[in-house]
């Protein structure tokens, strides 16, 4: 079986992977500033409804309910879906996904195709299997993109390049699109984005979306976007290619009604983004008139299998959860090594892939609970971390160092004589490295504690010597 | 070999405890729905609304009564310099001013939409909340590609379109939910380049509005 995440099964562990970043003060600050904005539009607009918890708990309500009628639901959608005239076809796995998709393609006899923002695409690494059976994939997609033109890594789930500022995306589109000039603000930049895909759009006859909600009453598929590119991709071309994970089912119609609040506040600070496409099969006249749909598993039922982060399945792919974690907003999307960042990627990236790649992730988290607060379904995130960071030291994967302090802190913890001489023993050990009363640059495995942090002397006199110390009937 | 679709039902049914499911829809129903479902604005308040949060989105906004749509959309026109639009095969014959071109979409090719001066449609919901419109792609509210590829969109609502709530207005829609809907909340924008709402990107990037009261 092959589950990949993005480029995820190659990346180096977190911490050695951000510490680069955590040197690079353009992404630092590129990043820092996207975040804010964001940050404070989504407090703004989230503000402004009463009923925001309310839509909460019944957006969590729905998600938990269908998941555990998973099977039912996708069936019922599979047979809506193909009623409408459209076609539906299942993958375990990226490479089954991929396959499908290309074969799909060849049949056509196209060599081209238009792409709207799709991270399951990403996640099962679509355009390298396009482009190795000789497919020209066009993101289009304005971050998407940014990211293509400069063979880059999507750094969010929401905003791939948000680690790029206005200035680095005009240099980027001068050179790429082949421009002799381009203004320098936001407009000018979308204007030229506007340009160079029209063409595109209007020429290139299959499309490849991702989908945000598969309707299973209906067998109806929505796409949630702001340019319009979503809309041209699911709009103009003969045939359209849907690929969704599997979790992206909802019951009914009627349950949009609670993700499409939720979703658009929590994810971009709107009231509502621009767009939204709802489409069902084929409809004569209007749209392609070929539609696929691929179901993608890739390592979700494995996930729902497991009671305790059965909920990483929730996700609406929102982001908020990005926007205020304190570790993503110093290191930003890239020291994940997978195209799900942040916080929901430190859950959902090493479930895909198997706890034994990517198990420096659960780790990746002061688990202060940020992103529980925001997040539009309730998904308890810093839980999860925590079972998942459980799962890798009952696999004796969690690090050496982590191993042995554990073991000598439990033998010093078992006795009060044997703690009684560790405290001793540190008391003088910790001299060199003390100031203050506190530790900093501690060589061997407390290292990377305190690289990062202060870490308090163990004081000179200990409670229970001054407790034995003391006269009896002192005054405490 | 079991097929795919077999192999993930599977795998689902042995990841769920499936034995003593209550049937899928009786959950369903008893999910808690404490959110506002019904708007509590009257009429004036709601109208209001909704045209605060379409500028918001820097759209135009005009009002007017049923029996000045002609005059207000060749007034909006001659704002925006354009002396005709392309229109629905259904839209109402009163809408449009004998002085102004209007060209009837019969299956226009896409290159040919990518050339008009822009496109006049009704609408089949709209939101006040969010200054949302909602068209449901029948002959009324025209064909997906229609309101897409012109850069300029002009859309008619009538104030009993309104709903406060997104619930109220796609209860609304509930029976024709199979059919292509879109949902349009201002001009098309992008909020990808430093994260600020930028407006104009691949749809219609000037929207304006007409309020029927």
């Amino acid at each position: 079986m092959s589950i990949r995440v993005g480029k995820a099964a190659q990346a180096a562990a977190f911490p050695d992977a951000a510490k680069p970043l955590l040197n690079n003060f353009q992404i630092r600050r590129n990043v820092r500033h996207a975040t804010e904005v964001i940050r404070n539009k989504r407090a703004n607009v989230v503000g402004e409804m009463p009923d925001w918890e309310a839509l909460r708990d019944a957006g969590h309500a729905i998600k938990q309910h269908t998941l555990l009628h998973l099977d039912t639901y996708l069936q019922q959608f599979e047979e809506a879906c193909t009623r409408a005239g459209g076609i539906v076809h299942w993958a375990t796995d990226a490479d089954e996904a991929s396959r499908i998709i290309v074969e799909l393609i060849r049949s056509k006899g196209e060599h081209e195709v238009i792409k709207v923002k799709t991270m399951t695409s990403d996640e099962i690494q679509l355009n390298p299997s396009l482009e190795a059976a000789g497919i020209t994939p066009y993101e289009t997609d304005l971050a998407d993109l940014i990211v293509q033109l400069g063979n880059d890594q999507p750094s969010h789930i929401v905003v791939p390049a948000l680690h790029r500022n206005k200035a680095e995306i005009r240099e980027l589109f001068l050179r790429e699109m082949k421009l002799d000039q381009l203004g320098d603000t936001a407009e000018d930049l979308a204007a030229a984005a506007r340009a160079y895909l029209r063409e595109k759009f209007l020429r290139v006859r299959t499309a490849v979306s991702g989908a945000n909600f598969l309707v299973a009453e209906t067998g109806s598929v929505c796409v949630v976007e702001s340019e319009g590119n979503g809309r041209m991709c699911l709009t103009l071309p003969e045939t359209l290619i849907t690929i969704a994970g599997i979790e992206k089912v909802i019951p009914t119609f009627r349950d949009l009604e609670v993700f499409l609040q939720l979703l658009p506040r929590s994810a971009t600070g709107e009231r509502m983004n621009p767009y939204n496409s709802i489409w069902t099969g084929v409809t004569p006249g209007d749209g392609p008139q070929s539609f696929h749909v691929i179901l993608l598993d890739n390592g979700r039922t494995n996930v729902l299998a497991d009671d305790e982060s059965r909920d990483t399945l929730d996700c609406i792919r929102c982001g908020a959860c990005l926007n205020v974690c304190p570790v993503y907003r110093q290191t930003g999307g890239h020291a994940y090594g997978s195209i799900y960042a942040g916080p929901i990627g430190a859950i959902v990236t090493p479930q895909l892939l198997g706890m034994e790649h990517s198990q420096s992730l659960p780790y990746a988290s002061s688990l202060c609970g940020a992103c529980y607060e925001v997040c539009p379904v309730k998904i308890n995130i810093p839980e999860i971390l925590i079972h998942l960071r459980g799962k890798v030291v009952h696999n004796g994967d969690a690090p050496l160092e982590e191993r042995m302090a554990m073991k000598v802190a439990s033998l010093a913890l078992g006795s009060s004589a044997r703690f009684s001489v560790a405290q001793k023993l540190v008391r003088i050990g910790q001299l060199p490295f003390q100031s203050d009363g506190k530790l900093s640059g501690i060589p061997g495995m407390l290292a990377a504690w305190t690289a990062s942090r202060d870490l308090n002397a163990v004081p000179a006199e200990s409670f229970r010597e001054w407790w034995a110390k003391r006269k009896k009937g002192q005054p405490a | 070999m079991t097929s795919a679709r077999e192999q993930i039902l599977t795998r689902i049914r042995s990841a769920i405890p499936t034995g003593e499911r209550p049937a899928a829809r009786d959950v369903h129903n008893a999910v808690a729905r404490q959110y506002s479902r019904v708007g509590q604005l009257q009429r004036e308040p709601l109208l209001e609304l909704f045209e605060e949060r379409l500028r918001d989105y820097e759209a135009g906004v005009y009002r007017c009564s049923e029996g000045e749509i002609a005059r207000t959309i060749a007034t909006v026109l001659a704002a925006r310099a354009k002396n005709g639009l392309v229109i629905p095969s259904s839209v109402p014959r009163s809408w449009l001013s004998p002085n102004l071109s209007f060209l009837a979409d019969d299956g226009l090719c896409y290159s040919a939409l990518d050339k008009v001066p822009g496109v006049l449609t009704g609408c089949s919901a709209a939101v006040a909340l969010s200054g949302t419109v909602i068209l449901v792609h029948t002959p009324e509210d025209g064909r997906r590609a229609l309101t897409l590829i012109p850069d300029y969109h002009l859309c008619v609502v009538f104030a009993d379109q309104v709903s406060e709530t997104l619930p109220e207005a796609l209860g609304k829609l509930q029976d024709q939910a199979a059919m292509p809907i879109t949902t349009i909340s201002g001009p098309s924008a992008t909020s990808d380049i430093e994260m600020t709402r930028v407006k104009g990107v691949h749809g219609p990037r000037v929207l304006d509005v007409i309020l029927v009261i």
